[in-house]
């Protein structure tokens, strides 16, 4: 599948925004934040700025943005239109949690419930967006168990990494955070080496003869429809060489992985804690951005077989 | 409503027949099916550099070919054009945001309003069979039409009401009708020949059906005996010709 850098930013942006409003919840309700005034509702506005500037994004993949409102409508049969909605919905109980803080503080029940359930409409915005992928039978590095939980983890990941950040310039509970940022990596690294040796290990859906219809027999494309590029080609014929894909995922396990976990886990130890966090969270956010591009690019779609290519 | 109809026997279940028999791969119908939609429904459909070297544009239908080799078969070429199959389970449609896609109650045909569709490719990453493709100058998506604006178009004369790849394939290898109704000409065709859905393992159950390649009704000779009992039934004239002209 080819990789849109808008759907990329897209997905790593809103895993940042959502991941870190998710540990807001969590954080405000054990009361590990700071409790001045501003600290709530700058994070949470941060957050949902991080959350905005990737469905933004996500608009420039559209063929017709200025109709993007209709994508609400058909949350009944659509993780996209779910997606949209959820998005939506996250931003009222984070604006409530915002104002609650500014105005009664961190520590009120008030505040707290809003929190939880900013954390539980930003959770539940990311699944809807791994559902997407999930969900689409035809692309099997996607349609299978690894997605949701996968999506879900990256953005817990990213999200924990930014507040570990913020809490570094804000004399926060940094090493917790950092702690929690070094245990999550690593859940995420040996995530993403069960997707890679299973999506490797997959045997295709569908052979060229079935595609066809033909129980058996051997089947050899002869003469394509067209000799220039298609829209099927470039959407759904993208191939990466093996040699990129080798070293790209190499990549990803050093720079959203290995990095992050080393700085996070030097920072949990209290090693130049605002340094060593940014660091990581600037890693995890390249690191991350390249395994979706993977995600994508590593993803074949069963109408290719139709022009010979492997799915 | 991009949510499925709920009818479980739609009145009609209109959709296409495909004789792999007997296509011979010359792309009429998928000309016929730019040349006719280029000015129907889903009008105007891109077609960018027509005739330079890099043409683009959106089709509906097209045509591969493929070497089958079989048992029973032997070795032979099999033509498969590829369009839309109006499937009775098209996740095409269910993931649509907006409504755009839908499926006709009525009729079964799958369909999508450009009026109201964003563009955002969704449907076509849901299609296994490649159907769909995005038209890059209006910004949505198009699809085949099983050509509603000739079927039910009451200005064309009756026999005309048909699909433009069915009304122009000149082996008749295209029919068209409703599969719903057993007596129909493609119902009896596909009881008759038998069928298999494409990537039935997907479950889209696909409307359209191809009819599977036959064993040839005449014996073929192999490429050896072919040429040697051309050389002989050759007339003397012929002979001389080819040793003149080889020369
Ligand atoms: S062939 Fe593709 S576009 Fe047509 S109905 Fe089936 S899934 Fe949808
Ligand atoms: S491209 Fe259009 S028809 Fe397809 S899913 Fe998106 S809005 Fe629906
Ligand atoms: S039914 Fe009409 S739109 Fe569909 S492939 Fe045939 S000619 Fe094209």
């Amino acid at each position: 599948m080819r990789p849109a850098s808008s759907v990329l930013l897209l997905t790593t942006l809103t895993g940042f925004g959502y991941g870190l409003l998710a540990w807001m919840g969590v954080f405000d309700m054990l009361g590990w934040l700071p409790d001045t005034r501003s600290f709530g509702p700058v994070v949470i506005l941060t957050a949902l700025g991080f959350a905005s500037a990737g469905l933004v994004a996500s608009t420039m993949h559209l063929g017709r943005p200025e109709r993007a409102w209709r994508a609400f409508s058909q949350w009944r049969s659509s993780w996209l239109a779910r997606e949209g909605l959820a998005a939506a919905a996250t931003n009222l109980p984070a604006l409530g949690f915002a104002i609650s803080w500014w105005i009664s503080g961190p520590d009120i029940p008030l505040t707290v419930a809003l929190g939880l359930c900013t954390g539980v409409m930003a959770l539940l915005t990311i699944g809807c967006t791994a559902m997407i992928y999930a969900s689409l039978k035809p692309i099997r590095q996607w349609h299978n168990a690894h997605t949701l939980p996968g999506y879900l983890i990256y953005g817990a990941f990213s999200g924990i990494l930014l507040l570990t950040l913020i809490l570094g310039f804000s004399h926060g509970a940094v090493r917790l955070a950092a702690g929690i940022g070094t245990v999550l990596g690593i859940i995420g690294l040996i995530a993403k080496r069960a997707y890679w040796s299973y999506i490797d290990s997959q045997t295709p859906m569908v052979t060229l003869a079935s595609a066809l219809g033909f129980s058996s027999g051997l089947v050899r494309p002869l003469d394509l429809p067209h000799f220039t590029e298609n829209f099927i080609l470039r959407e759904m014929g993208f191939r990466i060489a093996r040699r990129h894909q080798r070293k790209l995922r190499r990549l990803v396990i050093l720079v959203a992985f290995a990095i992050p976990i080393a700085c996070a886990s030097l920072a949990a130890l209290g090693v130049m804690p605002e340094i060593l966090s940014a660091f990581a969270a600037m890693s995890a956010g390249m690191g991350l951005f390249i395994e979706r591009w993977l995600f994508f690019a590593e993803a074949t779609h069963v109408a290719a077989v139709y022009y010979g290519r492997a799915a | 409503m991009t949510s499925l109809p709920h009818t479980r026997t739609p009145k009609k279940k209109l959709g296409l027949v495909i004789d792999l028999d007997t296509c011979v791969g010359c792309h009429a119908c998928a000309v016929n099916c730019k040349e006719w939609n280029a000015g129907g429904f889903h009008a105007p459909l891109p077609d960018h550099d027509p005739y330079g070297g890099t043409p683009d544009g959106v089709w509906f239908n097209r045509v591969h070919s493929y070497e089958l080799e079989s048992k029973d078969l032997g070795c032979r070429t099999v033509n498969f054009p590829r369009s839309c199959l109006h499937c009775d389970n098209p996740a095409c449609v269910t993931v649509c945001p907006t409504g755009a896609s839908y499926k006709r109650a009525d009729d079964g045909i799958v369909l999508i309003n450009t009026d109201i569709c964003i563009g955002c490719k969704l449907c076509s990453w849901a299609c296994p069979y490649g159907a769909r493709e995005f038209d890059e100058d209006a910004g949505v998506m198009k699809k085949c039409t099983l050509c509603i604006d000739r079927i039910y178009n009451e200005a064309l004369p009756e026999e005309d009401r048909v699909p433009a790849c069915v009304a122009t394939c000149p082996s008749h290898a295209r029919h068209f009708g409703d599969f719903n109704d057993p007596e129909s000409q493609v119902s009896v065709l596909v009881s008759e020949r038998g069928s298999m859905d494409l990537m039935e393992e997907l479950g889209y159950r696909p409307v359209n059906k191809y009819l599977p390649p036959q064993r040839a009704r005449i014996e073929i000779n192999s490429f050896e005996t072919t040429e040697s009992t051309a050389e002989g039934a050759c007339s003397p004239l012929l002979k001389l010709l080819d040793r003149l002209l080889s020369r």
